[in-house]
């Protein structure tokens, strides 16, 4: 008589050990602290709201280049033999791109799986610090010489950076 | 054919939000807790020291979180405290560059070796940055 299977035992993977965690600490925190934990969840709940359209547009931005980009497109313009034109690519799109970093990474990592270089990933990353619309606040509080002098040290050190980074990460 | 590329597309894109849906989660949750026992305690941690500031500033950015124009409203704050350029500039670099509370989720998705690579050389170009901004400006005063 053969024994039924036995169903597979289910281990919990090291991100959801990670949010139970912090959710301990919170559990923790809402005893000794109750007005800091409700302002951290609502804090929490207002960057969640203004986080959610942006991540669908994300999964819409994945879901395209999925569908439309091959991996050999994407290393053809951010891979290994893309040249000056990859650098080019990753200065502009980090300057233009928005949205905060821990939504862009999973957008990241998949052009990484489909061949995209790490340098112009951590160039593309760095140059996320040169906001065209957030110009007028920095004007406003350190002037435009100190705008236009820091912008363009970002775009010069960024090549650096992404240089750096491929260096230290050949094999990742 | 295209609806032959759909689905594949679709198990894809949804696996890799699946997977970074939790982590995101822990993330934002940590960085409320942490803005939340942080702010307003910045000019508490400089102390005037020309070379020990810019470090200070460079930490206090590297655990901090938001959006740069949070970080410009603060280094303005400081600037006016009496901080220096070099430290407050430091701290808006790291602010945006380096985020200690996100290397979990950016090594998800792009390696431990990358994010804590590229964390570290971020704080050591933010003071770079800093200085040859400050040393830039000082030439035409």
């Amino acid at each position: 008589m053969s024994r039924p299977a036995s169903p597979k035992k289910r281990r919990l993977h090291p991100r959801h050990w990670f949010l139970l965690l912090v959710l301990v600490v919170y559990g923790l925190f809402a005893l000794l602290d109750p007005a800091v934990t409700a302002a951290a969840l609502g804090y929490f709940f207002s960057m969640l709201r203004k986080v959610i359209p942006i991540l669908a547009l994300v999964f819409v931005v994945m879901l395209l280049v999925n569908i439309f980009l091959d991996p050999a497109r994407i290393r053809r313009h951010l891979g290994k033999d893309s040249g000056l034109r990859g650098w080019f690519y990753a200065i502009v799109s980090g300057i233009v791109i928005s949205g905060p970093p821990f939504v862009l990474y999973p957008m990241l990592g998949d052009l990484k799986r489909h061949g995209a270089r790490n340098a112009l990933l951590a160039t593309m990353l760095y140059n996320r610090n040169v906001k065209v619309y957030f110009l007028p606040a920095i004007v406003y509080y350190f002037g435009l010489r100190y705008a236009v002098v820091l912008s363009v040290y970002i775009i010069v050190f960024s090549v650096l950076n992404g240089m750096l980074l491929e260096f230290f990460v050949r094999h990742d | 054919m295209l609806s032959d590329r759909i689905k594949p597309a679709w198990r894809q894109t949804t696996a890799v939000f699946i997977r970074v849906i939790p982590m995101l989660c822990s993330i934002l949750l940590v960085v409320s807790l942490c803005h939340q026992l942080f702010r307003d305690n910045y000019e508490r941690w400089f102390s005037g020291n020309y070379l020990l500031d810019p470090l200070v500033g460079a930490l206090a950015g590297s655990i901090s979180f938001g959006i740069p124009v949070t970080s410009y409203i603060a280094g303005g704050e400081l600037l006016a405290a009496g901080v220096s350029l070099l430290a407050v500039t430091a701290f808006i670099m790291t602010w945006t560059t380096v985020g200690l509370v996100m290397i979990p989720l950016e090594a998800g998705s792009l390696g431990v070796r990358f994010a804590v690579v590229r964390n570290v050389l971020n704080f050591f170009f933010a003071l770079l940055v800093a200085m040859a901004t400050v040393f830039t400006l000082g030439l035409w005063p």
